[in-house]
């Protein structure tokens, strides 16, 4: 959906600059394509701030009425001329210094990015380059203008709105700070634990030692999700006990202790926020299936078995009634409002219209604050041993781990894991487009048909995660960004030689 | 804002609405077969046409801007007359089945041709008899019923960008195909739907809802899309408890517009892997249990862990698919129940 927007926007006669490795589809339309090579994000960004600096293209007033830690990273940016930034990212110096006009000459830009941002050991420092960038230019805070993260599932904005966060309760409200630990225990009326919980691959590495006894899982598919895939399974049986909430019997709930059963967005009443904040309603189109009930239901009867006493009786409705009461930018969200159309948050008062966008007149923490980055390597690059790139992304028919799309006629459409290889490379190892082939890391081994085709360069190797036949994620590295431990999904070593179907 | 009279009632309108918009805004009702909101306006099917005063000709209303003064007429002698005209040359080339078309019922051509009562045409002459398409995975293409709106072609090119249809010969030959008439598969097209949802009458149809029900059996449920963030909003046809397709909704940000996944990524919901009941592994084996075994189950061996080791042996993975309502309780369980901040989801990843 957002591909058909920018589509629709350089047929409008808009300006368009791509940055990826891949040949994605946008990139026919765009007006520039930097085809960077996999990790250097932060050196591509640097090197265009570099040169809107150095050509005296920013937004002088922004920078200086909203902005601060200005003189500290300019001096980091220095660094990064044109020539240097060639040489990390293999992108000609003189389609930089283009692409750094054409985006500061624009009166509004936007900046949209998704996980070949983030997943990276330096996707924070990839994500506060971007944000540099976009305050740089005075592009943020204005409609049309931005940075633009996009979510990649249905409610992945909303379970982190809802606290499902080991450093934050509802609304983002820290879990170390006094004030609101002392709100929520008077919230929900029982001791609050004060220090900030483990992130997932921390749980799966405390769940491998030892440490963590049980885990309960609530849809997600972790064997096929998660990096380093063959740790992440030695975990969970390591565990004393394991209770998965799923719709189907996924890869993950094979070795559960309990399955409980679960009910599809089509059974359940409830709301999921969108990647634009905007919460909209789910309803109910069919009755249960079989002997199913939906989660909130569960975690209530759950809940009361063990001497609680959670009472809902009006259901998701009523949980949002308590959900707006100790959250702030929920705090305007009522089923009644969402009728018609889904409200963006912050909606603090139930007479507030929503929020469109944010930063308007001020960033959320006062001024906004450019952070110096420098280029950080991959923590696993092509080496001898392991002389090809391995990176992972999403085909457009299948989704996640595939337990959904591939039970729909979508399936139809790509039955099987296709390795996309480059000519080049694929002539050097005498593979033919349909040859199957075996990849090596140095953590696991997958089997899979390739694909020869230039959508990306020689050197590289691109694979999804969609497919249990070929479960990619044996051979990604779970090494992590420091900051928020998302894994470097997009980099790693691999090797491939020719085998039999 | 301009000062508009339409069927002798004033309204004041903004000056860059076209008539057809400003009718619509007052409530008037403009039949149209190729008009839709946010695609290039082509006035071709000459279904809105209106009468303007001191205008000689009738004026395609999608297409003709508002201006000071203008006197418009929707529904005069002359403009019944011409939309008539225009009914009995399509339905002249039409394949008359509506007994068993699915779309009948909520079809565009049936409805106006009711609303301006042609029975039959007095244009007798050839037909064209194409066959139906069945190729695809997802829809059918049935071109003896296509009324060469163009609403597939420019949806197609405008929002998704395939640019998988266009128009093919001329004047009566004249017909809506892919590249080289080939088969979809042999195009660039991403099996959006979208086409399938502006058709206004049979000639592209959801495989799924073939002979499965009238469209007025059908019950419409606005929801929000399960796959990705985008949150699009759709419609869910339900028929006898199960849903049997899906239409555009046009109330979210998404405009009506949907991609492969939320149009045909439906049918996970019937698959008859679904779990329906709790399993309890015993034995290296999963069996069936009643929801309150399950959950004494479940209560006990957490009960247990937590009275032995605390809150800190606890871990919990919610669910970016599940609603804010039960990521809201699941976080509370976490923390309330069993006494520990260890809980995440994938949004980490």
């Amino acid at each position: 959906m957002t591909g058909y927007r920018i589509k629709q926007a350089v047929r409008n006669g808009r300006k368009l600059i791509v940055a990826d490795p891949r040949k994605i589809e946008l990139t026919n339309y765009a007006d520039i394509w930097l085809r960077h090579r996999p990790g250097t994000d932060i050196a591509l960004i640097n090197g265009l701030a570099h040169v809107i600096l150095r050509d005296n293209l920013w937004d002088v007033e922004f920078v200086c009425e909203r902005c601060e830690g200005f003189a500290e990273w300019s001096e980091v940016v220095e660094g990064y001329h044109p020539k240097r930034v060639e040489e990390i990212t293999g992108v000609k110096a003189e389609l930089i210094e283009e692409a750094a006009h054409l985006f500061s000459q624009a009166e509004r830009a936007s900046i949209v990015y998704a996980m070949g941002i983030t997943q990276h050991t330096s996707g924070t420092q990839n994500v506060l380059s971007l944000a540099n960038l976009a305050i740089l230019t005075g592009n943020v805070g204005k409609e049309g203008a931005g940075v633009y993260p996009l979510r990649g599932q249905n409610n992945v904005q909303g379970a982190c709105d809802m606290g499902c966060l080991p450093n934050y309760y509802p609304g983002y409200q820290l879990v170390d700070a006094l004030e609101s630990r002392h709100k929520f225990t008077q919230f929900w009326g029982t001791d609050l634990p004060d220090k900030p919980g483990l992130t997932l691959p921390e749980m799966m590495d405390a769940a491998y030692s030892g440490e963590i006894k049980a885990l309960y899982i609530m849809g997600e598919n972790p064997v096929l999700a998660d990096p380093d895939a063959n740790h992440v399974v030695k975990a969970l049986k390591n565990l004393d006990f394991l209770v998965v909430q799923d719709i189907f019997l996924t890869e993950t709930a094979e070795l559960a202790e309990v399955v409980l059963p679960a009910v599809s967005f089509a059974e359940k009443v409830g709301t999921f926020t969108n990647t634009e904040r905007r919460i909209q309603r789910v309803r109910k189109a069919i009755t249960l299936r079989g002997n199913t009930q939906s989660d909130w239901e569960t975690l209530v009867a759950l809940a009361n078995k063990m001497g609680h006493n959670w009472v809902y009786p009006r259901g998701p409705e009523e949980i949002m009634e308590e959900i707006a009461r100790c959250t702030p930018s929920y705090g305007g969200i009522n089923y009644d409002r969402l009728e018609t159309r889904g409200l963006q948050w912050p909606c603090p008062t139930s007479d507030h219209p929503g929020t469109p966008y944010l930063h308007r007149d001020t960033f959320s923490r006062g001024k906004g604050k450019f952070h110096g980055v420098h280029h950080i390597p991959a923590a696993e690059e092509p080496d001898e041993d392991y002389p090809l790139l391995l990176t992972t992304g999403r085909n457009l028919y299948q989704f996640h781990t595939g337990s959904m799309s591939r039970r729909s006629k979508l399936e139809r459409m790509r039955p099987e894991e296709l390795m996309m290889m480059h000519p080049d490379t694929a002539k050097d190892y005498r593979i033919k487009d349909g040859d199957y082939v075996q990849v090596e890391s140095r953590r696991g081994e997958v089997k899979t048909k390739t694909q020869v085709t230039d959508h990306i360069p020689p050197g590289m190797v691109f694979l999804t995660f969609h497919y249990k036949e070929t479960p990619t994620n044996r051979l990604t590295n779970s090494a992590r960004d420091p900051v928020c431990n998302i894994p470097e999904l997009k980099v790693c070593a691999v090797k491939v030689k020719k085998v039999m179907n | 804002m301009v000062s508009i009279t339409i069927n002798g009632n004033q309204y004041s309108v903004p000056a860059d609405y076209s008539i057809l918009k400003a009718a619509e805004e007052n409530g008037i009702n403009i039949p149209t077969l190729c008009y839709e909101e946010g695609l290039t306006i082509t006035g071709s099917c000459r279904m809105c046409v209106v009468e303007v005063k001191g205008v000689r000709k009738l004026l395609a209303s999608c297409a003709t801007p508002v201006t000071e003064g203008m006197e418009v007429q929707t529904e005069s002698e002359r403009v019944i007359s011409a939309r008539r005209d225009i009914l009995r040359l399509l339905i002249a080339n039409h394949d008359l089945r509506c007994l068993t078309c699915e779309r009948n019922g909520d079809c565009r051509l049936q409805d106006y041709c009711y609303r301006y009562k042609v029975e039959d045409t007095p244009y007798k002459g050839d037909k064209k008899h194409y066959p139906i398409d069945t190729d695809n995975h997802f829809f059918i293409r049935d071109y003896s019923k296509c009324i060469k709106c163009g609403k597939c072609v420019s949806i197609c090119a405008e929002v998704n960008g395939a640019h998988v249809y266009d128009f093919m010969e001329r004047g009566f030959d004249t017909k809506v195909t892919s590249a080289f008439d080939d088969t979809l598969q042999e195009t660039t097209c991403t099996a959006c739907g979208m086409c399938v949802n502006v058709c206004p009458v049979g000639a592209l149809v959801e495989k799924s809802v073939l002979w499965e029900g009238r469209p007025w059996e059908v019950k419409k449920v606005t929801t929000t899309c399960s796959y990705c963030g985008v949150g699009c909003q759709l419609k869910l046809k339900v028929k006898d408890d199960r849903i049997i397709g899906v239409t555009a909704d046009k109330s979210g940000s998404n405009l009506g517009h949907l991609c492969a996944k939320g149009q045909f990524g439906w049918e996970y919901v019937h698959s008859q892997d679904r779990l329906t009941d709790p399993l309890i592994k015993r034995n290296g084996v999963f069996e069936k249990a009643s929801w309150e075994e399950a959950l004494t189950y479940v209560a006990h061996r957490l009960q247990g862990i937590l009275q032995e080791r605390g809150g800190q042996a606890f871990a919990g993975l919610s669910s970016a698919k599940c609603t804010n309502e039960e990521n809201y309780l699941f976080q509370k369980f976490m923390r309330t129940v069993l006494h520990t901040n260890n809980v995440d989801h994938c949004a980490r990843l």
